[in-house]
């Protein structure tokens, strides 16, 4: 082979990685589950299970990208499932409408003000945002079990079931697509177009590649730095109403674990945990990988404890196989 | 006459990275204890080169010979196994730990138990320090020296580790006059002790005046190697640019407008003090000074890029100091930093986000970016600035010096500013480049903008500038009129060693404030 082809070849595998190990996988699952994987019930499933981390790994691709991370995105999608739940409660002679509208405004914006206070105080006091947002982690659990006294809050509208649990164009499409992939959808291409053409996200990569560079070149980057954890925690407050649709109810329990699997979808995705590097479609990828992964564990009928481990070894050799190609793609 | 064995011999080394030839089919031999020079335009292969003798690059072809045996130099671990040293350009050093503890880095010597031995270690490191003639402290943290004695640090570690080779990549480029008169009696001294220099630099005075033996590389090829005494300046320019260079400054007449930027009484806590000056619209204002006297903390405060400075700064019409390098950059005041690998650019991205990166907002409409726009104004810089790259896609981090360099340029070039600062613009930059470079600034004077030049470079203050300030410890010691040239290297030095206390004695008194 020539040096120019094998580039070429070496150039689309490291650019396709993630794709091509997400198709494997699918490949995979389809021949060991004898086709069940296949069963548009069952892909359909795996896009819902997917969407709700999925939508907050978007935000999380910013934050790391930034060269940070958010470990609060699991007890914020707790606390403001919680709020929401609660605004909804308080409100029963109001229009369903109105009541949904209300949650998700209260759910979105005490995600968005809890990111926006972490972000600020990473910005600003230069604390490690690891510190903080473990801190705020533990903050917002705790919230929530207080502000619910411990109990689940139920007495939600019937119609949030839709946001949860529906789907969107039934009538025409059948069942075919979940109203919380759609929205994970939307949230995939405000974020794409969010990170690749605009002035915010040019300025997030340049305060993730040399943070000194790009405030000497008059970036304001603690605007931007706020804004990510910011922009992640609203993300938590949608991802928390809708999960409240699908319980029909505000757990203060839900979320657990929730960041390392979103941190493992954007790492898995391709994004450098250094800063500077990651792409939003990639994440999407990662969450897919992860998402179908699981799916087919469980229809396997692999013990929940084995699941723990081979998703560990995937996350593992993901993350091998995208160093050792791009060390290839360097040479 | 038979000739002694090389002691670095290259034999048709070639190295190709996707769309670039970076070196090809280069062969040449360094003779033992022999103070060789390479030089050459950047993108010429030097700097591949020295990654290759340093094992950070493996060469595609070739064979390297060390004192007659064919090497593989796999790492640089190897390199230093085989008593290859190199000190980088851009220095590599822990600024956390202390001199000594860089000097021996990895070899810290150990006391009984196998713990390290801080009296040791600091006795090891002063030997090497004193047998190098350097006042640096082995105490002192690496963070609190000046890029000069950074430097010796890096040479003091190459001396211990009784290199055979030792390859020094632009040494004298931070340094000023009497610090390279140091660096070069410490290079003959090492020479006569049977070590070989390799010595990369682009000032051909230093190349005549130190080395023996003079390499050319072009465009990746080799084009001659030859004593000094039997090549001259014009040739080695020649065969480094390929074409005549008329003139290393070109000229410029000077129209001078109004004062656009007024510095009155600035300060800034253990850095400079009381520093005061003017400067008129299309003047090019040189700021020069010894290393350390605080000319780049002048440039960085001027830009908002330091805090708590005291006294007054007005630009055009808007009043500073400044809080930030983003509200001098709207007051029009434009930057190029010192160090650009670390201040600059985002070396793991592409050519168009470095260039775009400090004019975001004229690029989008309601903050979306206008990719066409972009993709149109990159490729007309890449042009009009000769950057030598396969395209806008390509990293930064894989560009030669002066084409990062260019780009770091073409990043301010964008639109005109009123107030121009430029920490040293050519630091790193081959001829050819340098007098693009200077041709530039020449353009930005004559379109209006005070130019604030910083360098360390005396002729480049005394070629370029129609005023030059010297600093000496923190304070302004005087302001030269160079309308008409007439400006003598002696007359700067002067002023720069009036009242001259060098930093690393009085960071070891406990009077520099951190």
């Amino acid at each position: 082979m020539t040096t120019a082809s094998r580039n070429t070849l070496l150039h689309w595998l490291v650019f396709a990685r993630m794709p091509v190990i997400l198709l494997v996988l699918v490949l995979v699952s389809a021949v060991l589950t004898q086709g069940g994987f296949l069963q548009t019930d069952n892909l359909v499933n795996v896009l819902r299970q997917v969407s709700f981390e999925g939508l907050i790994a978007f935000g999380m691709t910013m934050v790391i990208v930034t060269g940070g991370i958010d470990l609060s995105v699991g007890s914020l999608v707790a606390v403001t499932g919680v709020a929401a739940a609660l605004a909804m409660q308080a409100m029963p002679n109001a229009s369903p409408t109105i009541r949904i509208a209300t949650g998700f405004l209260c759910a979105v914006a005490l995600g968005a003000g809890t990111g926006a206070a972490s972000g600020a105080m990473i910005a600003r006091f230069t604390v490690p945002p690891f510190i903080v947002t473990l801190a705020a982690m533990l903050i917002a659990r705790g919230a929530a079990f207080i502000l619910c006294g411990g109990k689940p809050v139920y007495q939600l509208p019937e119609e949030l079931m839709w946001w949860g649990r529906g789907f969107v164009f039934e009538s025409l499409l059948g069942r075919l697509l979940p109203t919380p992939v759609l929205v994970m959808l939307c949230g995939y291409v405000v974020f794409l177009v969010l990170f690749t053409r605009t002035v915010f996200g040019r300025s997030v990569i340049a305060v993730g590649s040399n943070a000194q560079a790009a405030y000497l070149a008059g970036i304001a980057i603690r605007r931007v730095t706020l804004a990510v954890y910011l922009l992640t925690g609203a993300l938590c407050g949608l991802a928390g109403a809708l999960h409240d649709a699908k319980l029909m109810a505000g757990d203060p329990k839900v979320g657990e674990m929730w960041e390392l699997n979103v941190i493992a979808a954007v790492v898995v995705g391709g994004t450098s945990l250094f800063g500077g590097r990651g792409t939003i479609t990639g994440t999407l990828v990662g969450a897919l990988i992860i998402g179908v992964l699981n799916n087919s564990l469980n229809l396997l009928h692999v013990e929940h404890f084995w699941q723990k481990v081979v998703l560990g070894i995937v996350i593992l050799s993901a993350s091998l196989l995208d160093a050792g190609l791009r060390r290839l793609g360097a040479r | 006459m038979r000739e002694p064995t090389p002691r670095v011999q290259f034999n048709g080394v070639s190295k190709h990275y996707p769309g670039v030839t970076a070196l090809d089919g280069v062969g040449f031999s360094v003779a033992p204890a022999c103070i060789h020079a390479l030089v050459g335009e950047n993108g010429a292969g030097k700097s591949t080169l020295v990654k290759i003798l340093a094992g950070a690059v493996r060469a595609d072809q070739g064979v390297i010979r060390l004192d007659g045996n064919a090497v593989e130099i796999r790492s640089a671990r190897a390199a230093s196994a085989m008593g290859i040293a190199v000190v980088h350009q851009e220095l590599n050093l822990a600024a956390d730990l202390s001199a000594g503890e860089n000097v021996f880095l990895g070899r810290w010597p150990r006391g009984p138990l196998g713990l390290i031995s801080s009296r040791k270690l600091n006795q090891q490191s002063r030997d090497v320090f004193e047998a190098l003639g350097v006042r640096i402290s082995a105490r002192s943290q690496v963070g609190e020296l000046s890029l000069a004695q950074r430097q010796m640090v890096e040479i003091a570690r190459a001396l211990s580790l009784k290199a055979r080779v030792l390859v020094l990549d632009e040494p004298s480029a931070v340094l000023m006059p009497q610090e390279m008169q140091a660096l070069f009696a410490i290079i003959r001294r090492l020479a006569t002790q049977g070590v070989s220099v390799i010595y990369i630099s682009h000032r051909l005075d230093e190349v005549f005046e130190l080395c023996k033996a003079v390499t050319v590389l072009r465009d990746g090829r080799h084009i001659s190697t030859r004593p000094t005494d039997q090549t001259t300046r014009d040739t080695l320019i020649r065969e480094m640019v390929g074409r005549p260079i008329a003139e290393e400054f070109p000229q410029r007449q000077a129209a001078l407008g109004e004062v656009v930027l007024q510095a009155e009484g600035l300060s800034a806590r253990g850095r400079f003090h009381d520093v005061s000056f003017e400067v008129q619209s299309g003047e090019v204002f040189a700021l020069t000074g010894l290393v350390g006297a605080g000319r780049s903390s002048v440039g960085r405060a001027l830009f908002g890029a330091l805090p708590g400075i005291r006294g007054g700064l007005r630009v055009g019409r808007t009043r500073g100091p400044f809080q930030s390098p983003r509200e001098a950059q709207r007051a029009g005041i434009a930057y190029l930093p010192e160090d650009r690998r670390l201040q600059g650019l985002l070396l793991e991205r592409p050519v168009n986000e470095n260039m775009s990166l400090a004019h975001l907002r004229d690029i989008s409409t309601a903050g979306v970016l206008r990719k066409r726009i972009e993709r149109h104004r990159v490729q007309q810089a890449m042009r009009e600035f000769q950057i030598k790259a396969a395209g806008p896609e390509v990293l930064a981090g894989t560009l030669s010096g002066g084409n990062q360099q260019k780009v770091m340029i073409a990043r301010w070039l964008q639109k005109p500013y009123r107030v121009v600062i430029l920490d040293e613009p050519t630091r790193g930059v081959d001829v050819g480049a340098k007098v693009e470079i200077y041709t530039i600034i020449n353009r930005m004077a004559s379109a209006g903008a005070a130019v604030l030049l910083i360098t360390s470079e005396l002729p480049e203050a005394i070629g370029m500038a129609d005023r030059i300030a010297v600093m000496a410890n923190g304070a302004l010691a005087g302001v030269l009129d160079n309308r008409i040239r007439a400006v003598t290297q002696e007359m700067i030095l002067e002023l720069a060693i009036a009242n001259y206390v060098p930093r690393a004695a009085s960071a070891v008194n406990g009077t520099q404030p951190r």
